[in-house]
């Protein structure tokens, strides 16, 4: 089981990368043997299959021209599904706006996502997560929030985690560095995780910092850091329940680099084959965090994979049915524009409404 | 001449003055490889090289406050803030730095920055992605506010913005980015700052509007010329500085004024530029100046833009208004 010793041992300023098992799923110290339950393993397994398969539907609405922008999460879902697993119903999720599964787990609805994601706040409301924060396009702004949490929660004597998300681009943003700093001086119980996917839209990690790695940018902090491998679940696993419990018991923050690729798109806006090869791409397919943990789970004889189509075809009724419940989600009404601006409406803002109200009855139906 | 849609005439003026000008450098994220979220800068990087035309890392506020640095060492920096609700961590160097410098250093630095910023709603965009934040740098003194409303001017009007001594806002309607498509000369050609253009005559009716809000506008007056209302269309260009003397021109003449612009409303360059007819043309006026604006709300996601955005029939209704008055 990871511990401080392990942490130890993985400095980033050595680079090296905390991963658990091998391309092919084999554990890369013979020993090992994983703190997870076969059921966990199993439900992780279907989880991580439950997110992509979400993803990929997803991305066809997106094309069939039902749902407007949407970010993929394809290649880095082990990371969601781990953060899941560790996160309890009394921690902060405080997202950049590609954490999918972490979401789902949190207790977000498919449907507030599609919902999201064809336009409506409405998809921001998350009615069954608790402490759940909603995405944050300001790359990197959140993670100031988290440390405030953070300090709220020691304030409050909450045994509580705030886990806070950004991308590798977004460690370059100053709300970045002062959200550690932040941190470490409030000793706020705030697990940063940076996803590492190697490219923020277009501009390579390599032109995005010098530094060996994005852990090391922990270090001076007096945080906590370490490199991990984000297509391995178990490695995902044992250093966010670390990081959880390091941060509930009083130690302060911690940084965790996930290294992950992103495979599809930025957004479903973007085009990658503008900026990457297909040689680097390959090279991380070997890598897809699915096709490990599938294969730690088929040598070790722990699930039978013969209804795997069966399962995908629940779950895209499943997905399905949550889309189709987002198109069915009423009307954006005018008051949906006003209504949520302040705690009352101040008479400006209802003279303008009333403007508009006025303008509607008196234009013969036109908009 | 070449037909060109404004992406391709903002490109046109940047290559042309990375061409002319060594000491023009544009930058950005995504500007360099990719070219651009929106394209705009495509090709550049391969033509005049990756230490004139570059990606930066990613943050704002650096990618705005390197400019200065760069502007007062003797070069032209040209930066791109990707998406309009994505300038605001560079507000502090903006408003507290390129703004200040000059007067600050009583004219010794001067900061020849450009900051292009893409702007404005109506494209069904996550959020920040959608905003018109004019009002704030129109308020910041030190700066000038340049938004074209056609590849002919987005081209002149960003050579001037590239050579003029100052530090220059230039905010892209994206909108209508690929929307209109125009004749475009090959030379180089520059239009003065703070210069309006009128862009139609009309007898009966002022409309100010500026950037994407001039498509709409235009399509209301052909809706007020089937009603026999005649229309002035004043594209202001500059929302800082502001040409009185095409308003008070246009306003003395007609007597009623409609200003239509995208941004909300409450102390916005509508406000601004009713203050403007009221210095001018108070006397000859014949209604109160009206505007149009955006609401002060957050602009809504795509789904909630149908009651933000200002649509011509809109425009119309309050033309209308102000006629009857």
């Amino acid at each position: 089981m990871f511990n401080e010793e392990t942490l130890n041992k993985y400095k980033p300023i050595d680079n090296k990368i905390f991963s658990l098992i091998d391309d092919e799923g084999k554990p890369l110290d013979k020993k090992w043997q994983p703190s997870l339950s076969k059921d966990a393993i199993i439900k992780a397994y279907k989880d991580l299959l439950f997110e992509r398969t979400a993803d990929y539907m997803a991305i066809s609405y997106q094309r069939q021209g039902r749902m407007f922008t949407y970010p993929p999460n394809l290649g880095q879902e082990a990371i969601h599904i781990a953060s899941g697993m560790v996160l309890k119903n009394e921690d902060w999720l405080v997202p950049a706006f590609r954490e999918l599964g972490a979401w789902l787990a949190k207790g977000v609805s498919l449907k507030e996502i599609f919902l999201y994601f064809k336009g409506n706040e409405d998809g921001s409301r998350f009615q069954a997560a608790n402490r759940m924060l909603p995405v944050s396009v300001p790359i990197a702004s959140q993670l100031v929030h988290a440390a405030g949490i953070g300090y709220a929660m020691n304030y409050k004597q909450e045994k509580a985690a705030v886990f806070a998300y950004v991308g590798d681009g977004g460690t370059s943003e100053g709300d970045f560095h002062e959200a550690l700093n932040f941190a470490a001086v409030w000793n706020a119980p705030v697990v940063f995780i940076v996803q590492n996917n190697q490219f923020a839209i277009s501009v390579p990690l390599r032109m995005q910092t010098k530094s060996i790695n994005l852990a090391v940018k922990g270090v001076a902090y007096d945080v906590p850091s370490i490199v991990v491998d984000g297509n391995d679940l178990f490695a995902m696993y044992e250093v966010l329940e670390y990081a959880r419990n390091h941060a509930i018991s009083g130690k302060g923050p911690m940084l965790i680099e996930a290294k992950t690729f992103r495979v599809g798109a930025h957004t479903t806006s973007d085009d990658p084959t503008k900026y990457r090869t297909k040689e680097e791409e390959e090279a991380w397919a070997i890598k897809d965090p699915l096709k490990r943990l599938k294969g730690y789970i088929a040598h070790n004889k722990l699930h039978d994979f013969a209804n795997e189509n069966a399962l995908i075809a629940e779950f895209k009724k499943k997905i399905d049915a949550e889309f189709e419940a987002a198109e069915q989600h009423g009307d954006y009404k005018l008051d949906d524009v006003f209504g949520y601006m302040y705690e009352e409406l101040p008479s400006e803002l209802k003279r303008q409404k009333n403007a508009l109200e006025n303008y509607y009855q008196n234009s013969g139906g036109a908009k | 001449m070449k037909v060109m849609n404004l992406v391709q005439a903002i490109n046109d003026a940047l290559d042309i003055k990375l061409a002319e000008d060594k000491n023009v450098v544009v930058y950005g994220e995504d500007v360099g490889v990719e070219g651009g979220v929106f394209r705009v800068t495509e090709g550049l990087q391969l033509k005049h090289g990756a230490d004139r035309v570059f990606d930066s890392p990613l943050a704002e506020s650096a990618i705005a406050g390197t400019a200065l640095g760069m502007a007062i060492a003797g070069m032209k920096p040209v930066i791109e803030m990707q998406f309009d609700g994505f300038v605001y961590p560079a507000m502090n160097q903006i408003l507290s730095h390129l703004s200040r410098f000059r007067n600050r250093t009583r004219g010794k630095f001067s900061v020849p920055a450009v900051i292009r910023i893409p702007y404005g709603g109506g494209i069904n965009a996550l959020e920040h992605h959608s905003e018109s934040p004019e009002a704030y740098f129109g308020h910041t003194p030190g700066l000038k506010v340049v938004i074209p409303s056609t590849p002919y001017d987005a081209k002149g009007l960003l050579i001037a913005a590239i050579e003029d001594p100052d530090p220059v806002i230039f905010m892209e309607p994206k909108r209508i980015y690929r929307a209109i498509k125009q004749e475009v000369p090959d030379e180089k050609y520059s239009i003065p700052l703070g210069k309006a253009k009128v862009l139609s005559a009309g007898e009966h009716v002022t409309v100010i509007a500026y950037g994407a809000m001039i498509r709409e506008a235009q399509k209301a007056i052909v809706l007020a010329k089937q009603k026999g209302i005649s229309v002035e269309l004043i594209d202001l260009r500059s929302i800082w500085p502001i040409d009185r003397d095409t308003i008070r021109e246009s306003v003395r003449k007609t007597g009623r004024v409609l200003i239509v612009t995208e941004a909300a409303q409450s102390y916005g360059p509508a406000a601004e530029l009713i203050s403007i007819v009221n210095e001018e043309a108070f006397l000859s006026l014949e209604a109160p100046p009206t505007r149009l604006t955006g609401f002060d709300t957050t602009i809504p996601l795509p789904l909630g833009e149908k009651f933000y955005m200002i649509s011509p029939e809109r425009i119309m209704f309050e033309i209308e208004k102000l006629v009857r008055y």
